[in-house]
């Protein structure tokens, strides 16, 4: 079942076309990945599914409704790129006042701060105050604010930003965690190691719309070029073949392009013949941070200012 | 409707909770009626020391008679003394000072002097000088056959009183303490407004520059965190004047205890001065009491609201669009501020002509009736001036809210690059 439905989405600000009809589903429990270079709309698009926007156009399906922003934002968990706290308030206090304004009654809001401070380990904090947090603590209170009332949707913009490597895997363990739940999860980044470890299925935006959309198995199959590796010892012998075209070449290893139709048989009994020593064989597949550049590089980086 | 409370909440309990919010609430008016009692303290203070005063009555001038207002100030007449050899006598014999009184001609006396080892306080000089002058006066009206009872039934003034014929029957007005009051209230609505304004426009632009506001309009809407704001920093400067309202009231009542004697001293005067300071401070109380306290307090609150809530939402809206830079914002405001100074500018015009047509007009044009309405209160206002003032701002601050709204909507969300007027009028006529 989808938690959520985009259908033909825009979003027109005075100069640019931010969101221009962008459709996609998210399926509940699912992590999902919005992709896209600076400036591509992604946050005017999360900014619509979390009702800080109204599209001009189309419309958001939420849960088998049609989203209301106002009575569906207790079951939204939105985390900005850009993070954003009281730096005055006290810890305990802000994560309270925040968990109120998403719905949660006083006494709820009490047991689910508890319950996700011990589990992060931040149960000393409460009485600090927010400015004496360094950068990655700020993080993590930041991701706790956005999980504590249990939203169905969870929106995250970069999470690990500013983390460090234990700190991210905490806060990816969590993740995985709230999706094994339940929650559904947008995860919006640009850093596609993270992508292609974390989320089931993406969609890649730019200049406002869509280029993109399959799980990431799918994407790197459609993607992917024939390319193999071979590992083997070669010293000097000569390779050449119809079957391939050889793209790199070293001592212990050798990237081959297949050619056609050929078939991988057929490259491996070529080198069986030549009487070459294979100790490994492996397709390559493009990383998405291959596919990405690919995509993007194909249309101007920079978005134009036009009038629309 | 239930989370603009939580937000009225946290900007009320964050402010009211700071220690400098107690620090100028309870510092202020403590500092007011310090100041206060201390110059009523001083000016009944009893406790100078008595003074004996030997006079060495040369030209008789006295005929052995002084009589003194003053009871502390007491004569005694010398005899067989020069000047010079009582230089040396007078302090063992217990004066402080004495007077020196030669052969003088009664058109043209010259000066008297008044011996003493340290120098004498002012009180003693004046003391001294008014009875020296007032016999004088005496002598040369009978060397000019004149009685002096006579002179003074002749000189004797009027003082003008100012009765104001109310509904509550015939009041004494004192025009200095109306005058006081009027600037007093002008000067308060139009430091509020520009302090809490500031306020109200420093915690937008810290919400938005920490991008909290983000995450809060994830929750509510924009509107509702712009009020909610609004709000509850409306609530603070309310607290605060009730704050102050009750201690004025209860330093009041204090007053008496604090000072038992005032009260017998007043008819137990000794010098002139007191007494005419004692007088001063009957009229001020007796002016005050002569005010319409419930309208003014009910107006200046009125307005208070009226105006605060007026201008917030423009400084709201002011903070919305600017970023960090402060220069940026003070650019900004000061569109906002001009209407201010010019309220205050017509309100100090306003309190020496109530009736004028500038006041009339200051006090009815919503961006300026706050203050200048203040300035005219203790007067007697036409209810129709009131009733429009009254709607016109009520107007004012419904249509402001609703525009700075749509512009405080957007802003809070753009970051970088400031927006020109040009932009922000666009968002003001965008739809949804």
């Amino acid at each position: 079942m989808n938690l959520l439905t985009l259908r033909h989405l825009k979003k027109y600000f005075a100069t640019q076309k931010a969101v221009d009809d962008i459709s996609f589903d998210i399926e509940e429990g699912s992590i999902f990945g919005l992709l896209g270079p600076n400036g591509a709309g992604k946050t005017t698009l999360l900014r619509m599914i979390t009702g800080i926007f109204y599209p001009d156009e189309g419309e958001i399906i939420f849960n088998g409704k049609k989203f209301d922003p106002l009575n569906d934002a207790s079951n939204i968990g939105y985390m900005p790129e850009e993070r954003g706290l009281y730096k005055k308030m006290k810890i305990g206090e802000l994560a309270l006042y925040l968990a109120r304004l998403k719905g949660l009654s006083k006494d709820d809001a009490m047991i689910a701060i508890k319950k996700w401070f011990i589990k992060l380990e931040m149960e000393s904090w409460w009485n600090k105050k927010v400015e004496d947090l360094s950068k990655g603590m700020g993080q993590k209170l930041q991701f706790v604010t956005t999980v504590l009332h249990n939203p169905k949707l969870i929106i995250l913009d970069e999470p690990f930003s500013g983390l460090d490597p234990v700190n991210a895997n905490l806060i990816k363990d969590e993740i995985f965690n709230l999706a094994k739940n339940g929650s559904t999860i947008i995860f919006s980044t640009h850093r596609m190691e993270q992508v292609e470890e974390i989320c089931d299925h993406i969609v890649l935006v730019n200049k406002g719309k869509k280029i993109l959309d399959g799980s990431v198995k799918m994407i790197k199959q459609d993607f992917k070029e024939n390319i193999y590796k071979i590992g083997a010892a070669m010293d000097d012998t000569a390779i050449s073949s119809e079957l391939f075209d050889v793209v790199n070449q070293d001592a212990q290893q050798l990237l081959l392009r297949l050619n056609g139709d050929a078939s991988r048989n057929q490259l491996l009994n070529y080198f069986i013949q030549k009487n070459i020593d294979i100790h490994s064989f492996n397709e390559v597949l493009p990383s998405l941070n291959e596919i990405f550049i690919k995509l993007v590089e194909d249309t101007p980086a920079t978005r134009k200012f036009h009038s629309v | 409707m239930n989370k603009i409370f939580l937000i009225i909440g946290r900007e009320y309990f964050s402010r009211v909770k700071k220690k400098s919010f107690l620090l100028t609430t309870i510092g202020v008016p403590l500092v007011i009626m310090a100041f206060y009692a201390a110059i009523i303290a001083i000016s009944i203070d009893d406790s100078e020391e008595k003074q004996k005063i030997a006079v060495i009555d040369e030209a008789n001038l006295f005929d052995e008679n002084i009589s003194s207002d003053n009871k502390l100030t007491t004569f005694s007449f010398i005899k067989n003394e020069t000047e010079s050899s009582f230089t040396k006598k007078y302090k063992n014999q217990g004066f402080q000072s004495f007077l020196y009184v030669p052969q003088f001609e009664l058109d043209n006396p010259g000066k008297f002097v008044l011996h003493s080892e340290s120098s004498a306080s002012l009180t003693t000089m004046t003391t001294v000088e008014k009875i020296i002058n007032k016999t004088l006066r005496e002598k040369r009206l009978l060397a000019k056959g004149i009685n002096p009872a006579e002179f003074d039934k002749i000189s004797g003034e009027v003082s003008l009183e100012n009765k104001l014929d109310t509904k509550d029957g015939a009041k004494k007005s004192n025009a200095g303490v109306a005058y006081g009051i009027s600037y007093a209230c002008g000067i308060l609505i139009y430091m509020m407004m520009i302090i809490y304004g500031t306020q109200v426009m420093r915690g937008v632009t810290e919400e938005k520059t920490n991008r909290i506001a983000e995450v809060v309009v994830s929750s509510v809407k924009p509107f509702q965190l712009m009020m909610g704001k609004i709000l509850g920093i409306g609530a603070v400067g309310l607290t605060q004047f009730a704050i102050w309202i009750v201690l004025l009231f209860s330093m009041q009542l204090c007053l008496p205890i604090l000072f038992p004697d005032m009260i017998s001293q007043i008819n137990n005067v000794s010098t002139e001065e007191s007494k005419e300071s004692v007088a001063m401070i009957a009229s001020t109380i007796e002016g005050i009491a002569a005010l319409p306290i419930a309208k003014i307090v009910s107006a200046f609150i009125f307005y208070f609201l009226g105006g605060y809530l007026t201008y917030a939402s423009l400084f709201a809206a002011v903070g919305s669009v600017v970023s960090e830079d402060q220069q940026e914002a003070q650019q900004m405001v000061f569109p906002i501020l001009m209407p201010i100074i010019l309220g205050f500018v017509i309100m100090t015009k306003a309190i020496n002509e109530p009736n004028s047509s500038m006041a009339v007009f200051g006090s009815i044009f919503p961006l300026t009736s706050p203050i200048v309405m203040m300035g005219r209160i203790t007067y007697d206002i036409p209810a129709w001036q009131i009733i429009a003032s009254a709607l016109s701002l009520i107007a004012c601050f419904l249509f402001f809210t609703w525009i700075t709204g749509k512009i405080y909507r957007i802003g809070i969300l753009m970051y970088g690059k400031k927006p020109s007027w040009k932009e922000i009028m666009k968002w003001t006529f965008a739809k949804g």
